[in-house]
């Protein structure tokens, strides 16, 4: 283990250490628990200049209420699960299948399709935004949550494949081998041999994309307007600005906004930290 | 399977919430701060209740935001009746045929003549393309208690407003309070300094692209606004807050004027101060014998060209056109009504600008109405650049003036 | 009839539908794939040739929107601020080794500890932006207040055209270190202990092994890190959208948030100027996913 484990160092650096790390990690979150301790913080605090001492009392209850009562952010939330649902089940699916192509078969143009998924993963958004705008107001769902939906399945069934792929190249070819020697059909042998085997992949790629696609905000300002269809990222923007110097909402809206993809976070932290990693450790 | 019934509900759903019913209109509004939002309310409801058989749908967006959405809703999915502005600042959508031509309804109406006051700004090409529902003056709101303290009286010049302000700056007090992260505010400050320096007539010109901007008139100009800009009677990191973030400053009494439109006043009595402490003042005049014109910006509503229920969006116009409507509406709001037959609310500041108004030489809309988006968001730019750095002047104008060369070709 | 040759017409029929079963699975996905992104791209290459404001008609104007990049102040600004991203976010990749090693010991509850340094990753960048915004807002900030008490100065990070990129570039570094943590986390974990307990009977100690030893082993930690930061440095939109809107004046805009402004803004509506923007944009990028598909099929072959 690198570096060298604690309990074999000088005695008082073990103590040391566990005083140094709870400080680090409060600098380390210093910008977030700011804004922790506003969003509880009463609007006379903010007006009398109390900006960092102890809140002058708990105003959580009301800060919170207010941003659900006075904004459209409980909608927006909706909308948010609303296109992040369907879209990780979509980018899901469709990269098993080709995950499992790519992974499976040799054919000629096998390895140009999986650079073309690994690249479209990495183009910046602006060389697609002009024509994805377009060609979602032709198709009427400009504006709509399926239009983002689309869109989101889309784009990120490219990183999918990208994670897909690399996994079940690493699962024992043997299995679908004897299969096939059985007489197995391709898709019996895809549904009830290999699938079955990428529930961890499945679970790793659902939890990232569900983050991913809840934290978009470009797609959201380019193919939404209305308050309708926003989800909360673009909507908590927009609530900025009618929040000018009304730091208590702004920093309750944030912790709502954020809360989410954390708790998802917690959830399924082994699921989300394999799947991010995936590759960090084999050449 | 079940994911493709999912998706197929989903668009289900979408193509029915899109359907336009016969007797709905659906109405995008920028109304997103609260009197504004309170008057809009109020209006459709009003509305409601005259046109039982009219339901009526609101899209309420943030004000900011608002701008760079209409764009995008009006070509994709039109509503019914949009909020936008007078003046140059329609006049993309209306040369893209994006507005609806409404000249008859101003006839049929009879809102030529009760809408006269801004008729030119509603017209291009001899047609009406909206129909005016507000409008308020601009000018320098005052702490009336920190002017008496230091002894100053309002300026009527430029000498004593600079008089003035180096009386409060050395009495620790700040001049001008101003916010200009949003850009904006600048151009209100370089309205009134080009309209003062160099009179109306010029200022249309500039802002319809006749003149350059490396001209002398308006190096003069800035050379003036430097006699503010270079002593610091401005807030200090005005560029990182926003106009209503710079009120807290005014009302703490940390700065003593603040050149705004009147919508400010609500945003200072929220914040605490009274009728009595608030004065207003025309700006000063800079070049002795011009003519003193004013920004009076007005706030319009539109049928996109491709609404679904023009008739109805019609009803809709016409109604908040009408005397009792715009009475009501601007109670609410503390602006004042277009229409000559409406009655102004009672209050001390919109009587002031009510009257400045009248009597003004001309009125311009506000430099991001009055000029092309392009420029103006160039031209605001460089005005919020020179308030950070005036000694840049030059190389400002010079890139003003490179993209005015570019944006009226 | 012979069992063989009854093996041998499955292995056939097996065979042909082998070449037919990975189209079939692809269909669905490199269908929707090449809808919204891989047309869309050479679609923008086509209009960055032409004048159009979106709404009316398509003007061939061949490179001229490329002739007014070159002379556009604006786009050069955007170039420079591209570039301070690119290469101080790479600061992310020593910063979050140095974290990792930090926290990659065994006291009870470390795991919530890295759980929790991890943070701020799991957070979209909106609230990111809002939560620096309100770090260096002047008057109330903490950081400036931070600031003043120690030097006096009054300074408005966003305000200032010398720190406002900056201060975005720190707001974004901050997800970006989590991430290289966690990526170095993961590496360490899976670091070969035998050689590092050789290099420790070598003698080889705090640096020395880091750099010859434990280095080496977090190659492909170090690589993705290096991918994603890249990346992750060009598509630098969102924060610089939330805290400046590319302000003061213009001098924190980047290529993303330029090619926005001119296709989509308030004050802009120019499509094929924006598509010119987005494909210089795209230029950049291609070379980093070139290295990147090379340093991967070099791989493969080994593989």
């Amino acid at each position: 283990m690198f570096p060298k484990p604690i309990e074999r160092s000088a005695p008082w650096v073990a103590p040391l250490y566990k005083v140094l790390v709870p400080i680090a990690l409060f600098i380390w979150l210093l910008p977030l628990i700011g804004v922790a301790v506003t969003s509880v913080r009463p609007a006379g605090d903010l007006a009398a200049g109390n900006y960092f001492g102890i809140p002058s009392g708990f105003a959580g209850q009301e800060n919170y209420t207010a941003v659900f009562r006075d904004s459209p952010i409980g909608h927006y939330i909706l909308n948010s699960f609303k296109i992040t649902i369907p879209t990780v089940i979509g980018a899901v699916a469709l990269s098993c299948l080709t995950g499992f192509a790519l992974a499976i078969y040799r054919f000629r143009a096998n390895m140009l399709l999986f650079f073309v998924f690994v690249a479209g993963n990495f183009v910046p958004f602006q060389i697609l935004m002009v024509p994805v705008r377009d060609f979602t107001l032709h198709l009427g769902l400009y504006d709509t949550v399926l239009g983002l939906v689309l869109f989101h399945t889309a784009f990120q069934t490219g990183f999918c494949t990208l994670f897909m792929r690399n996994f079940i190249a690493a699962l024992p070819f043997a299995l679908i081998e004897s299969a096939r020697v059985e007489g197995v059909s391709e898709w019996k042998i895809f549904r009830h041999i290999v699938l079955p085997l990428m529930r961890p992949a499945i679970a790793a790629l659902a939890v990232l994309i569900f983050t991913f696609v809840w934290n978009d905000y470009f797609w959201a300002t380019v193919l939404v307007q209305g308050e309708h269809a926003m989800p909360v990222t673009a909507g908590l923007y927009s609530l900025n600005g009618q929040w000018v110097a009304a730091w208590h909402l702004v920093s309750a809206g944030s912790i709502v906004a954020a809360l989410p993809p954390v708790i998802m976070f917690f959830l399924m932290q082994r699921h989300f930290i394999a799947g991010l990693t995936l590759g960090a450790t084999k050449g | 399977m079940r994911m493709k019934t999912a998706l197929l509900g989903l668009a289900l759903g979408v193509s029915v919430s899109t359907l336009a019913f016969a007797g709905q209109i659906t109405i995008n509004t920028d109304a997103s701060d609260p009197a504004p939002k309170k008057a809009f309310e109020e209006l459709v409801a009003d509305f409601q209740k005259a046109n039982p058989d009219v339901t009526v749908k609101v899209n309420t967006f943030d004000h900011e935001g608002y701008k760079g959405a209409i764009r995008n809703f009006l070509t994709a999915d039109a509503p019914d009746v949009v909020n936008w502005y007078a003046g140059n600042r329609m006049a993309p959508f209306v040369k893209a045929g994006l507005f609806e031509d409404v000249t008859d309804l101003w006839a049929k109406e009879g809102l030529n003549d009760q809408l006269k006051s801004a008729a030119s700004s509603m017209t291009i090409d001899g047609k009406k393309w909206g129909v005016p529902y507000t409008y308020y003056q601009w000018g320098i709101y005052y702490r009336k208690d920190i002017f008496a303290a230091n002894g100053i009286t309002p300026p009527k010049t430029w000498d004593e407003l600079k008089a003035a302000s180096a009386k409060l700056k050395a009495a620790g007090v700040t001049p001008f309070a101003i916010g200009t992260k949003a850009l904006w505010p600048t151009g209100g400050w370089f309205d009134y300094m080009n309209l003062r320096v160099n009179g109306y007539e010029f200022h249309m010109d500039l802002t319809s692209g006749k003149v350059p901007y490396t001209d002398p008139r308006v190096k003069a100009v800035f050379d003036k606004w430097a006699e503010l800009v270079k002593p610091g009677y401005f807030l200090e990191n005005h560029a990182a807050i926003d106009w209503q973030d710079a009120v807290p400053a005014f009302v703490q009494g940390k700065a003593a004027m603040y050149l705004m439109g009147n919508f400010a006043v609500a945003a200072f009595k929220s914040g605490g101060l009274k009728d009595d402490q608030i004065g207003f003042l025309q700006f000063p005049s800079i070049t002795a014998g011009l003519p003193m014109a004013e920004d009076a910006p007005t706030d319009t509503v539109h049928i996109p060209a491709k609404a679904k229920n023009k008739d109805d969006a019609r009803k809709f116009l016409a109604f908040i056109a009408s005397a009792g409507a715009q009475t009501k509406m601007n109670a609410t709001l503390g602006q004042l009504p277009v229409n000559n037959k409406a009655e102004k609310p009672s209050d001390v500041f919109l009587d002031q600008g009510f009257a400045m108004l009248s009597n003004a030489y001309g009125l311009a809309q506000f430099y991001d109405r009055d000029a092309p988006a392009e420029m103006a968001k160039a031209g605001m730019e460089g005005f919020q650049e020179f308030m950070v750095k005036p000694d840049n002047q030059a190389a400002i104008l010079e890139r003003l003036e490179k993209t005015r060369a570019k944006v009226y070709k | 009839m012979t069992h063989a040759s009854a093996i041998s017409r499955s292995a056939k029929r097996g065979l042909k539908s082998r070449v037919l079963a990975p189209w079939v699975f692809l269909a669905p996905g490199l269908i929707f794939f090449t809808i919204y992104v891989l047309i869309p791209i050479i679609r923008s290459i086509w209009i960055g040739f032409f004048d159009w404001d979106g709404l009316g008609e398509m003007k061939w104007i061949g490179l001229a929107n490329y002739v007014e990049l070159a002379s556009d102040e604006s786009f050069y600004v955007s170039l420079k601020n591209n570039l301070a991203w690119l290469i101080l976010y790479l600061l992310a990749i020593p910063a979050g080794l140095a974290i990792a090693l930090f926290l990659n010991q065994t006291i009870p509850g470390i795991r919530i500890y890295k759980s929790l340094f991890f943070f701020p990753f799991v957070i979209s960048q909106v609230v990111v932006g809002l939560v620096f915004s309100w770090f260096y807002a002047p008057d109330f900030g903490l950081l400036p207040a931070l600031i003043k008490t120690l030097t006096g100065a009054n300074i408005a990070i966003l305000a200032d055209e010398h720190y406002a990129t900056y201060g975005i570039i720190a707001a974004g570094l901050w997800p970006q270190i989590a991430y290289c943590m966690i990526l170095y986390l993961t590496g360490l974990n899976a670091i070969n202990p035998e050689q590092i307990e050789a290099g420790r009977m070598d003698n080889a100690k705090g640096l020395k092994m880091l750099w010859y030893i434990v280095i080496p082993q977090l190659g492909p930690a170090t690589f993705i890190a290096l991918v994603v930061t890249v990346i992750g440095s060009l598509r630098s939109f969102d924060l610089v959208s939330i805290m400046t809107s590319g302000g003061p004046y213009g001098s924190t805009r980047v290529l993303s948030y330029f090619m926005y402004e001119q296709a989509l803004s308030e004050y802009g509506y120019r499509m094929g100027y924006g598509a010119a923007i987005a494909v210089v944009l795209f230029a950049i990028m291609m070379v980093f996913i070139s290295l990147f598909i090379v340093r991967m099929l070099s791989e493969q072959r080994r593989a």
